[in-house]
């Protein structure tokens, strides 16, 4: 039964996914503009809303709600809102992520657009879920297709924090689970860059489901040597990081995120102290070990190319 | 309101107890015994806040009680190998009706000392590394693995942070969805989050009548989403998560029936129908392979709300 519902799918190429008879035939030859959307999404939606207010004479200013010092926008945009002034990474869109990270015009959206669920009739979900989409011109809280990398293809899943904080549920998994399948259908790598406060309470028990899913998912593509880099930002908590995002073969993270399976409040609030200074961000977690290297988004570019260099000869 | 009445009940039996010792009385023994079984009668139409008190009622059966219960010549196994025995989880290698099996479980306690000492099985890190430890070992001899949960959630702390909480729980998660013996999950209590779902990746899952499983208990819940945990009765009936429930969700495969006012009412006949299931299912999962094993597992989570999407669509 759930074969013919996802032959479905297939067929009408809203929604693509594997079969559960194809997930076991890897030979199943599959041409890749199946599963990709035609266009370079991604660069289109930029020149179109950017361009109008560049040349301004005066440069609109912004504060850096770190240091509170007086920063450019274009400064802080070109900078990919890393603070020229204190180095703080303020959130990024995940558009604006793919676009500073892939070599110009090669990334592809992933088809796979889930239609709203809502398995617990929550009150008024649906009425902000479309908001959102609207807002940030996401489907949904993971942005992913296939790029180039200084010239090296990889399969790229960005989370957007800007999407009900990047909580997990039933689109976001299946959207994450999907990414796992098409690096593995297409032997490329996989990297995904975490930003997360967690499930998504508004879908209960199935958004708990999603941990085991994507984590399924992630060890199938580690048992069929597929390279996958885990890019940790901030927020990951809850049951993202308890999930795919701990399970990555190389792990990095931005300077400063957040980075903890219990919130730190909940912990405060349990233990009956204060938390320590630095307690669950990035730099912590390299000290004890849950970090290969802490990485500027504006290194991140490089770093990834080299990663994915040093595994060039994989898979002969 | 299950509580009024369970106390009620509670009373009565201390005091048909206390008769029973005395002798004599046979008139009053009979006026208590009826009226026990007119409050029971009353407990037919549970509410999900009803569940949940049951769910964590402390004379509820623990997972020593189950383990004690249903298997024999238990051969009780400890820690991580890795610097720690975390207590909140118990168990070890048992025999099932004659054959080799893992069994363990979240372990509650019956009284705050026992409680303090199991940490209110809220497992750490380690726990949840001697709970893969014990099922790569299973793997590694062939057993079937049968788990117990019942958990108000990982524990949240500082040293949890610090060991790991967040890949330990998704090391889990990927482990057991590829493990080649028979897994078998029972919530027999109360199933909170990850902590839950770390030790309940299973070809079945089954739920005890009045158990619950879900996201986040519903305290966190109603804190997370209105900012006031004293909303949790409401949360109860908006989270779906009774057993009920998730069986329509297709969450899980079965339902134990408990007996009436709860499973610490006669926790014999709990007992009873856990033995009927579990020979059931491990006298099926005898025939298949290994890697049939993992396959059906594997689909099982990948697919789990293939149905509630392929339903989203199909209504547009
Ligand atoms: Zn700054």
């Amino acid at each position: 039964m759930l074969k013919n519902l996802f032959g479905k799918h297939k067929k009408d190429a809203l929604y693509f996914n594997m079969t559960k008879d194809e997930t076991y035939e890897a030979d199943v030859e599959m041409n890749p503009d199946d599963v990709l959307e035609k266009e370079d999404s991604i660069d289109k939606s930029a020149t179109k809303k950017k361009e109008d207010k560049t040349d301004s004479e005066t440069p609109e200013m912004m504060t850096c709600s770190k240091c509170n010092k007086e920063v450019s926008v274009s400064d802080m945009k070109k900078n990919l809102y890393v603070c020229p002034e204190c180095g703080y990474h303020h959130p990024i869109s995940a558009q604006r992520r793919i676009r500073g990270l892939v070599d110009q015009g090669t990334f592809r959206k992933l088809k796979c657009n889930i239609p709203f669920v809502n398995p617990l009739d929550y009150p008024d979900y649906e009425d902000k879920i479309t908001k959102l989409k609207n807002k940030t011109n996401l489907d949904e809280g993971v942005l992913s297709g296939i790029g180039e990398i200084e010239g090296r293809k990889a399969v790229i899943a960005v989370m957007g924090s800007e999407f009900l904080m990047g909580s997990m549920g039933i689109a976001v998994g299946e959207k994450i689970t999907n990414a796992f399948e098409m690096a593995d259908r297409f032997k490329l790598p996989l990297i995904i860059f975490t930003a997360s406060g967690g499930a998504r309470m508004q879908e209960g028990i199935l958004s708990l489901m999603q941990m085991a899913k994507t984590s399924a998912a992630a060890e199938r593509f580690n048992e069929h040597g597929g390279l996958y880099i885990a890019c940790l930002t901030n927020p990951t908590t809850g049951g993202v990081s308890a999930s795919f995002a701990t399970l990555g073969d190389i792990t990095l993270a931005e300077p400063g995120a957040l980075i903890g399976f219990a919130g730190p409040r909940v912990i405060e609030q349990t233990i009956g102290q204060k938390l320590p200074e630095g307690f669950q961000r990035a730099e912590y977690l390299e000290t004890h070990g849950y970090v290969d290297r802490i990485v500027s988004r504006n290194d991140m570019r490089t770093v990834l190319g080299q990663i994915l260099r040093l595994h060039d000869k994989r898979r002969k | 309101m299950i509580r009024d009445i369970d106390e009620q009940i509670t009373a009565i039996e201390n005091e048909i107890d206390k008769i029973a010792e005395n002798g004599d009385e046979l008139k009053k023994l009979k006026e208590l015994k009826n009226n026990r079984k007119e409050l029971l009668s009353q407990c037919e139409n549970l509410t999900a806040h009803d569940k949940v008190y049951l769910a964590r009622h402390r004379k509820r059966p623990k997972v020593d009680d189950y383990i004690d219960a249903l298997f024999d010549d238990l051969f009780i196994q400890k820690g991580d190998y890795l610097g720690k025995e975390d207590k909140s989880i118990y168990g070890g290698i048992a025999l099932f009706h004659g054959t080799p099996v893992t069994v363990f479980g979240h372990r509650k306690g019956r009284n705050l000392n026992e409680n303090m000492e199991f940490n209110f099985g809220m497992p750490e890190p380690e726990g949840y590394r001697k709970a893969l430890r014990m099922m790569k070992q299973a793997e590694k001899f062939g057993r079937p693995i049968i788990t117990f949960i019942d958990t108000p959630g990982a524990y949240p702390g500082i040293e949890a942070e610090e060991h790991g909480q967040a890949s330990a729980i998704a090391k889990n998660l990927a482990e057991m969805s590829a493990l080649k013996v028979p897994v078998i999950a029972i919530v027999t209590g109360e199933g909170s989050s990850g902590g839950a779902l770390a030790i309940g990746v299973a070809n079945k899952v089954y739920m005890l009548e009045n158990a619950v499983y879900s996201v986040l208990s519903p305290e966190g819940f109603a804190s997370i989403l209105w900012k006031d945990s004293k909303r949790s009765a409401e949360a109860c009936d908006l989270m779906k998560l009774t057993a009920q429930d998730l069986k329509k969700f297709n969450v899980i495969d079965g339902i134990i029936k408990e007996p009436l006012g709860g499973a610490h009412h006669d926790p014999e006949f709990v007992y009873k129908e856990i033995d009927n299931m579990l020979v059931e299912e491990l006298y099926k999962y005898k025939k298949m392979t290994g890697n049939e094993l993992a396959k059906e597992r594997y689909e099982k989570f990948r697919f789990i709300d293939a149905q509630i999407i392929a339903d989203a669509e199909s209504r547009g």
